[in-house]
């Protein structure tokens, strides 16, 4: 179902300052009307690739494309790319409603379709008859959906947010997520996100991309991700994760042996991507797949306890000096210090590669 | 809290005192000379207001200090702005080359320009070499070389203020005024020049108060035949001895430049940070 708004392709796109490399060479492809995450950590590449297809920043090599238009080279005024800032840059000297038209009067509109547009914008963020105030007299929350009006109004081919959340609360984050979701839903604008909160782009996005050192690690809907990460990075980043070493014995048809000294014994794990024989990898054990009991192979004591409402996580140390976090549902209650035993399914394991 | 107000008095003290008795002391007791005059209180003003001479200074002066706050903003803004541009080496070379002046005497400066300006100074050489002009410009001692010195001396006074305004322009707007389709010309007129518009006024009050009561730069310049309110005031006290008059001179001075700084403030609310976030 492709919505209002033009795919998006990089083909090969790099992005260098000096010797830095900003951006590796990617391809990247997203579809019309889908909303894209880019999560990783600060410096991964993130916001250089947003400036590179907003036209802030021109790509060192390879090329861009919107829609059947190359934009490579092509200024950034003339790209009809909605921004929102993560400072929301919004133009101080101007009242709410001057902002949000500011991209309708520099394209020389008249002064009532301006108003018009500029009102029903005002109206999709919920700040209807907020535009005569001045941006300094608004909330935090309130600039952040004037910079979204102001993206919005001039019916941008592509919509890109830089973190605009970042400067919000907790309690407030959370429902601006939700508007902002509902607000794609309607109108399935083509959208790139970028955040270093992984809860934010499992709530918002269709696909998530993880980035690290200017290179997108993995890309792919957040349950792919999270049930077969590419690598121990991209495990390591979505979701919480215990990865412990582990020596390749063999490998079979979608299956590997493996040894690891954490766990004292040889554990047969699903790998979903083939291996080179002498990869380095790491066992991938999600805290919630493991579970107490007596009758389970490893012996571990109870260092801590972490009570999170509806679950309890546990700290565990096993006997070869590892850690490992285990959740399970609140009920049973376990005391720190506490030797216990834990077991597993091997079909919840997955072998990952080492990041590199 | 009291301790803090109690510090903060004691660090003041020192300095306000030594105005207090150097400086506002004496300056009432010479603004009490205006009010002196053998034929009652308000004599003296009422002798320089009703003179010809007065006005056409007085005139002379608001003339002189409107061109030259021009001038200097014109001349200030593209500096300003590409100091604004600059990095490392370049930027230390142009703020330094800014600030330079300053390290030399007034005096000394306005010396420089006189032997510039002569009759057969290097500038009317130039000129007359170019083809510009067959005949020596009169450029000293008149109302030119009064408008080239002070440009001169007052330009840092200018660039300054324009530059800190500048620097505190977020790049991100121009950014995003870019991305909204906005050509160069329409973002330098609807972001960047409003944006500026504190440090343009903040500069332009400084040069023209300054301009009001500048002495050394238009008497070497300008001479008699360019005379300038503190030049006529000056000559009140060392020609003619006539203190109430130059303190009455003093006084009218005061009150134009109280009443312009008060405008200006209603016009411009430059107190309350205009575009502060």
């Amino acid at each position: 179902m492709s919505g209002i708004g033009l795919p998006l392709r990089f083909d090969g796109a790099t992005k260098r300052y000096d010797e830095m490399v900003a951006l590796q060479p990617t391809d990247l492809s997203v579809e019309a009307g889908e909303f894209l995450t880019l999560l990783g950590p600060s410096g991964s590449g993130k916001t250089t690739l947003l400036n590179l297809i907003a036209g802030y920043a021109e790509p060192s090599g390879g090329s861009l494309w919107i829609g059947s238009r190359d934009v490579t080279r092509l200024a950034a005024r003339h790209r009809n790319i909605g921004m929102v800032f993560q400072s929301y840059a919004l133009f101080p000297h101007m009242t709410v409603a001057e902002n949000v038209g500011y991209g309708l009067a520099v394209r020389r509109l008249p002064g009532a379709e301006i108003a018009r547009r500029v009102e029903a914008a005002l109206q999709l963020v919920e700040l209807a008859g907020y535009g005569a105030r001045p941006i300094q007299n608004l909330s935090g929350g309130q600039q952040q959906r004037v910079a979204l009006a102001r993206a919005l109004v001039i019916e941008p081919d592509v919509l890109l947010m830089d973190e605009p959340l970042g400067a919000l609360d907790r309690q407030l984050r959370r429902n601006v997520q939700l508007e902002l979701r509902r607000l794609h839903e309607e109108h399935r604008r083509t959208t790139l996100y970028v955040t270093h909160d992984q809860e934010e782009a499992l709530i918002l996005s269709d696909r998530v991309a993880v980035m690290r050192n200017g290179r997108i690690e993995q890309i792919g809907k957040v349950a792919d991700l999270y049930a077969n990460p590419a690598n121990s990075f991209v495990a390591s980043f979505i979701g919480e994760s215990n990865l412990l070493d582990a020596k390749l014995v063999s490998q079979e048809a979608g299956r590997a042996l493996l040894e690891v000294p954490a766990l004292r014994q040889q554990v047969a794990a699903p790998s979903p991507s083939p291996l080179a024989s002498g990869q380095a990898v790491r066992l991938l054990i999600r805290p919630e797949h493991l579970f107490l009991d007596d009758a389970g192979p490893v012996q571990a004591t109870v260092t801590e306890v972490v009570y999170l409402g509806e679950l309890t996580a546990l700290r565990l140390q096993l006997p070869a000096g590892e850690q490992l976090w285990l959740r399970q549902l609140t009920g049973r209650t376990v005391a720190r210090g506490a030797t216990i035993r834990v077991n597993w399914q091997d079909e919840h394991l997955r072998v990952v590669p080492e990041a590199r | 809290m009291r301790g803090d107000r109690l510090n903060a008095l004691l660090l003041i003290l020192p300095a306000t005192a030594f105005l207090l008795l150097w400086f506002v002391v004496p300056l009432c007791r010479l603004l009490a000379l205006a009010f002196t005059g053998e034929a009652g209180g308000f004599e003296s003003l009422w002798t320089l207001l009703s003179s010809n001479v007065y006005q056409r200074v007085l005139g002379n002066t608001m003339i002189v200090a409107v061109i030259v706050t021009l001038l200097t903003l014109v001349l200030a803004w593209p500096v300003a702005y590409v100091l604004t541009r600059l990095k490392g080496i370049g930027f230390m070379l142009m703020l330094y080359g800014v600030l330079f002046p300053f390290w030399i005497s007034v005096l000394v400066r306005t010396f420089s320009w006189m032997l510039l300006l002569e009759r057969n100074g290097p500038i009317n050489r130039f000129l007359m070499g170019l083809g510009v002009t067959d005949q020596p410009l009169a450029l000293l001692f008149n109302e030119t070389g009064v408008l080239i010195g002070m440009t001169h001396v007052l330009l840092p006074y200018a660039v300054l203020p324009l530059f800190s305004a500048m620097n505190r322009i977020d790049r991100r707007l121009l950014q995003a005024s870019d991305g909204l389709g906005a050509a160069p010309l329409d973002t330098f007129r609807r972001v960047y020049l409003p944006l500026s518009l504190p440090g343009l006024f903040g500069g332009g009050t400084f040069v023209f108060l300054l301009c009001l009561g500048f002495f050394i730069t238009p008497a070497l310049l300008g001479g008699a035949n360019a005379m300038t309110l503190s030049m006529l005031i000056s000559s009140f006290v060392t020609d003619r001895l006539a203190w109430s008059l130059a303190a009455a001179g003093s006084i009218i001075l005061l009150a134009i430049v109280l009443v312009l700084m008060g405008l200006a403030m209603r016009l411009l609310p430059l107190d309350k940070g205009m575009f502060a976030k």
